[in-house]
């Protein structure tokens, strides 16, 4: 027996030879898949503004598609926010440094960074003017600046007050989220009425508002205070969802937590001494008292977009000023050299971080392929999710497109209308990894 | 998601642990693996009285593996909402009832007597 061992000569060093060569095989083979195909030589000067989900995940892509190009970023922001993790945040299950990276730690090398904001597009004369005066030239622009909240159309509303006297505001950022929990937690011991909301205006992330709501439900029963409370979710419109399906599951759960709707309620003012909101409604206005509200603000493109001729020139987004470009190639119509991608995109879905994850190779395809003289063949078909929470431990992986046709990634398996551990999961382990990923442009 | 490529299941597996950790993770994996095969080829056998005592663990990786995933997920066993929910469970349990196992067939294979003088 043993002259038998010898003779697979697999005694401990041999073995631990055998484990560095495979461990190596492994991480040769994960470079081996990142090999791309081969860079296309350009001398274009292209510029990206933003460096958010999209713009870094873009820029990331370019770098090995391209060689020889000039790619230049601009932000004046120097932390990176990992937007979806506010939520996690906001209930009290990560801290406010959950979200928080460097602009810079994620940036490859090969970009050049401007550490400004933009203030000023000149789409004829091709050339972005920076806040500070700075002027860059380009051959192609991609717009991925994300989308402004404004607070300001909320008559009485201001950010200073978020953290107080009830208000919280979880999409404010990693350090209001967590102020908005401190304010959740004091009124789910004392109770009250919690009023939920959102606006009228095309919102990233829809489901947030609910989620909310569904997490404040969840976090009173814990305490055991459910009792003590009101809930009132006030809806901009008919619905509670866009997508009809969702919405009536979501109406089926709403009822189920004995959370009251109001329907087609669009906050307008707040009193915060008195802790009224007041809502336009079909009937004229109407007030509703709280104790606990969690602001969710209109929003709108940057001002750099807004005052720029690329937002819509007819039609409902006007006023809110989202790009004007192909819903399938997120090509400007008007100005083709420019891009846009992720929220500040004027298309009817997609102000996810899960669709920039689908609309960046969508760009990067057109951009690649025009640089190379041939139109690229990619389509981005509105693909969004989002995992709708329904209490701390589970969730719904909803994942839907333009045709409000639900595409779950993986049928048969998570359904999409049902409350699973298993979405939770996704949404707590999985999907900051896989934000990572993209932002790195690995997925 | 998009396509789940193995390029793309790596880099989150990367994010997720933090690149050091993953890799040495994975080799932990492959150590054990390789050191189970190891011992199995120089015994040529399964050594049935290490492999009883071994599995008498199987239960505790089992547990210790979804209190673990519970732990570091704020969730629970009143979470599992779906049937998809139970076999996730499942594969947790079996994955770390089946590590153990391994494992500890390994270090008495290792550490202890070798075949012949094994039980
Ligand atoms: C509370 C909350 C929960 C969410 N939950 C989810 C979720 O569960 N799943 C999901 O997929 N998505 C979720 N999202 C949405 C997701 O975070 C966004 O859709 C995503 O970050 C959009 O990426 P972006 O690059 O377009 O914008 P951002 O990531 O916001 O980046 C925009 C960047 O542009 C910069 N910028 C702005 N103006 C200028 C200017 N003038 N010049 C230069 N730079 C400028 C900003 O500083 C910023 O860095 C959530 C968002 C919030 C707020």
């Amino acid at each position: 027996m043993t002259r038998q061992t010898d003779k697979l000569a697999l005694d401990r060093r041999n073995f631990l030879k055998v484990f560095m060569a495979a461990g190596g095989a492994g991480a040769l083979g994960s470079l081996a898949s990142q090999a791309r195909a081969s860079a296309v030589q350009t001398k274009a000067r292209i510029v990206i503004l933003g460096a958010g989900a999209a713009g870094t995940a873009l820029a990331n892509r370019l770098v090995d598609r391209l060689s020889g190009a000039s790619i230049t970023i601009v932000d004046g922001r120097k932390q990176h926010l990992y937007q979806p993790g506010f939520t996690l945040i906001a209930a009290g299950l990560k801290p406010a440094s959950y979200s928080v990276t460097s602009t810079t730690d994620w940036l490859p090398s090969g970009v050049t960074l401007v550490e400004e904001a933009a203030a000023n597009i000149d789409p004829v004369s091709r050339k972005v003017t920076t806040a500070s005066g700075k002027e860059l030239e380009y051959d192609f622009l991609i717009l991925a600046t994300g989308l402004t909240l404004d607070y300001g159309q909320i008559e009485g509303m201001s950010m200073d007050l978020i953290g107080k006297n009830g208000i919280g505001s979880v999409y404010a950022g990693p350090d209001y989220a967590a102020m908005t929990y401190a304010e959740m937690s004091r009124f789910t011991e004392k109770g009250g009425v919690g009023l939920f909301s959102r606006p009228a205006t095309e919102m990233k992330c829809a489901g947030a508002p609910l989620k909310y709501a569904f997490l404040t439900d969840d976090i009173a029963r814990r305490k055991g205070n459910r009792g003590k409370l009101e809930m009132v979710y006030a809806a901009h419109n008919k619905a509670l969802f866009s997508v009809p399906i969702v919405n009536e599951k979501l109406r089926m759960l709403f009822e189920d937590r004995g959370i009251e709707v109001r329907r087609e309620h669009v906050m307008s003012a707040i009193d915060p001494g008195k802790k009224i909101a007041t809502f336009q409604t079909p009937d004229g206005p109407k007030e509703i008292g709280y104790d606990f509200t969690n602001i969710i603000p209109p929003m709108r493109a940057p001002d750099v977009v807004l005052n720029s001729p690329l937002p819509w020139q007819d039609g409902p987004w006007v006023k809110q000023g989202w790009a004007e470009v192909d819903k399938h190639t997120l090509r400007h119509v008007r100005f083709p050299e420019v891009f846009a991608v992720g929220d500040i995109a004027g298309v009817p879905k997609g102000k996810t971080a899960a669709s920039v994850k689908w609309q960046v190779p969508v760009v990067e395809d057109h951009l690649v392929a025009a640089l190379s003289g041939k139109e690229g063949t990619a389509s981005f078909d509105g693909y969004t999710s989002c995992p709708m929470i329904t209490r701390i431990g589970r969730a719904m992986l909803i994942e839907f497109d333009y045709k409000d046709n639900l595409v779950p990634s993986f049928p048969g398996v998570i359904a999409p209308l049902e409350e699973l551990w298993v979405s939770w999961l996704m949404k707590e382990v999985a999907l900051k990894a896989t934000y990572n990923a993209m932002l790195r442009g690995r997925a | 998601m998009k396509e789940l490529t193995p390029g793309m299941m790596i880099a989150v597996f990367e994010e997720m642990f933090g690149m050091g950790l993953f890799w040495a993770l994975v080799a932990g994996a492959v150590l054990v693996t390789l050191a189970f095969l190891f011992v199995v080829l120089r015994d040529r056998k399964l050594v049935a009285s290490r492999l009883v005592r071994a599995e008498l663990l199987a239960p505790i990786g089992a547990i210790a593996a979804i209190l673990f995933v519970q732990f570091v997920t704020s969730s629970g066993f009143s979470d599992i909402g779906g049937p998809v929910d139970v076999i996730a469970l499942i594969l947790i349990g079996v994955a770390g009832a089946g590590g153990l196992t391994v494992l500890a067939y390994v270090l008495q294979g290792l550490l202890g007597n070798r075949a012949g003088k094994a039980s």
